[in-house]
């Protein structure tokens, strides 16, 4: 069966980015802009793996994680954090939020397509 | 990726960095005005990160090198650890006008001089570390930790030695298995990874999956696994959430330690684990062995446990030898079919519209659907025009279905105008920017004020309206605002205010650029355009004729030419521009106390309302906007002035006629009205001048479409652009500010004309 990925990013150019790399991969692949917008796509939705950014308006990828983390249904889906470089401090905060994993932006389309595969059950 | 749709990529991405830009100017100029809420200085930070991040992307390293020391100074002001001053916010709002350059660059792929960027970079650095200094603990340099920079956080309830792998023997997991597996002849296979994993309840809240961790590990070779039940509880001690499983597992690869590590990169500190490389395993022998020794009957335990930890695994089969083939089937059904892709394109379309309420439409598409709704427009006024002449008027159905025919043209007319509609902002936005530059060259202190960004103006206005009105901001500035120095001096504050404004006003938008500065010289002015032979040296001029006089061509009231101002042109050719946009200009000055200059334009270029006269024979229009009223010419009120020239008596005063069709060349002469049968159309030329064009008579008043003379035959001075009337003949539209400079020009008055 064909996985579903949801991308929350405020960036036009990566959600972009995001969906025609997932896209090219087999994925079907569900956009939000920002956190409030991503818990917004989760109502009618139970994506295989979620892939979010930090720096976001509205709500930003710390509080769309733990609000995920918070929901019964949609705790088991894996998170991955978009983050600029390797900054740790950011990384264990994702973690502590209950993000599954990170990807370092600028990510190469394998290295994407790899770890959101490697995190999807 | 196929070229064309990084192309497609790489344009999102520039038009996002002006979105961003614009964000981020607006941001710090709130900044400036003390903004210190954290959503205005994140919505600052996240617009310099989103230019960077996309700027990575595309590896457009300049871009990324500034936008970095950017963006660290923002998180510093964001986690207040630096306080944004006037000089830090001043250096940032410098470095948002070298991001956009530096955006504009790598837009049309220009090499960007280092030069440009480095010392604004250096001194934004320099901010951070002269903030950093006392708090040493923060470590802001350019330079970014090294990817594998994810230290190992020591997690109070991690207290195993996991710094010494070799030492694993003592391990608490105890797994029975350990003891027989090292230590074999088994050549052949080149070698094995010998993994203990105990998963932690972290693990799984995290939503990492000790059955997908085992599923990637199988991609390395043939694996075995043997599952630990040693800690599993009894079905009624069990916490659904808990972690009791641990795992053995034995993988015959050519691969090393970091290979298997990679796995278990994102879970490294929510597990025990162990990884070991073994020279030689024990595959097929010991492996199973081993799993034997650890579950003498694993599935049958594990399927006592089905109700177990979320994610633990399950399926028998997971824990068992061999995973699990769901994964494989995963992975093989990934390019998905033809057929059901088309179905996904919809769902994602349908995911995609939930989210934002705005399209993008390229332009020229629009472009095409008002040449159509203004085709629509004539056809309809054909269709109602023929209806009329023949018996179907009578009929009510026809002539009722009609009205609503004509009512619908309109709105359809309204809405496709509207899509092309755009608020000022971004324009204004770039004002701020000259303001900045400006006021940095000439050593004035200048604080720009908008309103009524938000009103919306036809897409070509906004374009078309950027070198007149940062021409205007410059002059504003330039010459309007006086030195700090002379401010004080005239009991002002030091900084100038520069104010720029927009608003509706009866189907036209009203945009006004104040200063509050000397206003204009007028005894400076009027030397000035009588030394240049501009005005007769004893010509009266009413103040008002004096201020205008700066928009005659030629003029320039700075005899030094300042590098700011002086480009060349003169506010004759910032007038031009306005009229190209039928749109008008007036300056109102005080002085001492500043000048303002307001500029009218139409909302559309695409339609107009206008009347509908004749002269000699010809139909014409001339557009509303530009007449105040209609008069008859009444012999009472005509008096001659010249041999061929006569005014008509006005509320106010005289007006000067103009012979409509002896200026257009219908006839040759001038002839001279009185008694005439006609109507005077009085109009308001820009700058308030007053003239009454002379037509034979008026047919009509309704909205016109444009249609240009200029691509589609050529430029005609006095004439503006043509239409096509509902009975399909073309009808040319006057340029009424060209045909009344024309006749005032052959009436030698240069200076109403300079006035007007």
């Amino acid at each position: 069966m064909t996985q579903t990925v949801l991308t929350v990013d405020d960036s036009r150019t990566m959600r972009d980015m995001l969906r025609v790399t997932l896209e090219d991969s087999g994925y079907r692949v569900i956009q939000a802009a920002d956190g409030l917008l991503g818990l917004e796509a989760l109502k009618g939705e139970k994506p295989d793996v979620i892939v979010t950014d930090i720096n976001m308006p509205n709500m930003d990828g710390f509080g769309f994680i733990e609000a995920v983390r918070r929901d019964s249904r949609l705790a088991g889906v894996p998170i991955l954090v978009l983050t600029t470089e390797s900054d740790a401090a950011l990384k264990n905060r994702a973690r502590a939020a209950g993000a599954t994993g990170w990807i370092t932006k600028p990510f190469e389309q394998t290295r994407l397509v790899d770890v959101v595969r490697r995190v999807a059950a | 990726m196929s070229n064309d749709v990084l192309a497609q990529l790489r344009q999102t991405f520039f038009e996002e960095c002006d979105e961003q830009l614009a964000e981020l100017e607006t941001g710090l100029l709130q900044m400036q005005d003390g903004a210190t809420d954290s959503e205005t200085v994140n919505a600052v930070f996240r617009a310099v990160h989103s230019v960077k991040g996309g700027a990575g992307a595309f590896k457009l390293t300049t871009l990324v090198s500034f936008a970095h020391v950017f963006e660290t100074a923002l998180d510093e002001i964001r986690s207040d650890r630096l306080e944004a001053g006037p000089a830090l916010m001043k250096a940032m709002l410098r470095a948002s006008d070298v991001l956009a350059d530096l955006v504009s660059a790598a837009r049309n792929g220009d090499d960007v001089d280092e030069a440009l960027w480095r010392g604004l970079a250096d001194e934004i650095a320099g901010f951070c570390g002269k903030e950093k200094a006392p708090s040493p603990a923060a470590p802001v340099s350019a330079s970014d930790p090294a990817p594998a920079a994810f230290a190992p956080q020591p997690m109070a309830f991690a207290p195993q030695p996991m710094a010494a792998p070799p030492a694993f023997t003592p391990q608490p997991m105890a797994l029975p298995s350990l003891a027989p597996a090292p230590a074999a002849e088994d050549a052949k296979a080149g070698g094995a990874l010998r993994i203990l994993f105990r998963p932690r309840v972290e693990l799984y809240e995290k939503a990492n999956d000790a059955v997908v961790l085992l599923r990637e590990l199988e991609r390395l070779g043939a694996m075995t696994v043997t599952c630990d039940l040693s800690e599993a509880p009894l079905l009624d001690a069990l916490d659904p959430h808990g972690a009791y499983l641990g795992f053995d597992i034995h993988i015959v690869t050519d691969r090393d330690e970091q290979a298997a590590r990679e796995v278990f990169e994102f879970c490294e500190e929510d597990c025990d684990l162990v990884i070991r490389r073994e020279a030689a395993p024990a595959a097929e022998a010991a492996a199973p062995a081993a799993h034997a020794a650890a579950a003498p009957d694993p599935a049958a335990i594990l399927n006592a446990l089905r109700p177990a930890p979320k994610d633990a695994p399950a399926d028998p089969s997971a824990a068992a030898p061999a995973a699990d083939p769901p994964a494989a089937d995963k992975t093989a059904a990934k390019p998905a079919d033809p057929a059901r892709a088309a179905e996904e394109a919809a769902a994602q379309r349908a995911a995609a519209t939930a989210a934002p309420a705005t399209i993008r439409v390229d332009l020229d598409r629009v472009d095409r659907l008002i040449n159509l709704v203004g085709e629509l427009v004539i056809n309809q006024a054909m269709l109602a025009q023929a209806v009329q002449g023949a018996d179907g008027a009578r009929d009510p159905a026809v002539s009722g279905g009609l009205d609503e025919l004509d009512q619908l043209t309109r709105e359809i007319q309204e809405s496709v105008m509207a899509i092309r509609a755009q608020p000022l902002k971004p324009l204004f936005q770039r004002m701020s920017r000259i303001v900045r530059e400006v006021a940095d060259a000439t050593g004035k202190k200048v604080r720009l004020v908008t309103e009524g960004e938000w009103t919306e103006v036809d897409k070509t206005v906004v374009e078309r309206l950027a070198d007149p009105l940062t021409h205007m901001i410059r002059n504003a500035i330039d010459h309007g605002l006086e030195s700090p120095a002379d401010r004080l001096a005239a009991g002002k504050p030091e900084e100038g205010v520069v104010r720029l404004s927009a608003a509706h006003r009866s189907g036209r938008v009203v945009i006004q650029i104040s200063d509050d500065g000397a206003g204009v010289n007028r005894d400076k002015v009027r030397a000035i355009a009588i030394g240049k032979g501009l005005v007769a040296a004893d010509a009266q001029l009413t103040e008002s004729e004096i201020d205008n006089l700066i928009f005659l061509p030629g003029f320039s009231t700075t005899e030094k030419i300042s590098a700011i101002s002086g480009r060349g042109v003169g506010m004759d050719v910032v007038k031009r521009s306005i009229h190209a946009l039928s749109g008008r200009i007036f300056l109102k000055s005080k002085r001492g106390h500043g000048s303002e200059f307001t500029l009218s334009l139409p909302l559309t270029l695409a339609v107009l309302d206008g009347m509908v006269v004749t002269v000699d024979g010809q139909t014409l229009v001339a557009p509303l906007s530009a007449i105040v009223e209609t008069m008859s010419l009444d012999a009472g009120r005509l008096r001659a002035f010249g041999a061929s020239n006569a005014v008509i008596a006005d509320r106010d005063g005289f007006v000067p006629i103009i012979d409509t069709a002896a200026e257009l060349g219908f006839r040759p002469h001038r002839r001279v009205v009185g008694g005439d049968k006609g109507v005077a159309l009085l109009v308001e030329s820009e700058g308030g001048g007053r003239s009454a064009l002379v037509v034979d008579a008026i047919q009509d008043q309704r909205q016109v479409v444009i249609k240009s003379l200029e691509t589609n035959y050529g430029r005609v001075p006095g004439v503006a652009a043509a239409t096509i009337l509902g009975d399909g003949r073309v009808a040319l539209i006057l340029d009424v500010d060209a045909l009344v400079a024309r006749a005032r020009g052959a009436a030698s008055e240069p200076l109403l004309a300079a006035a007007g």
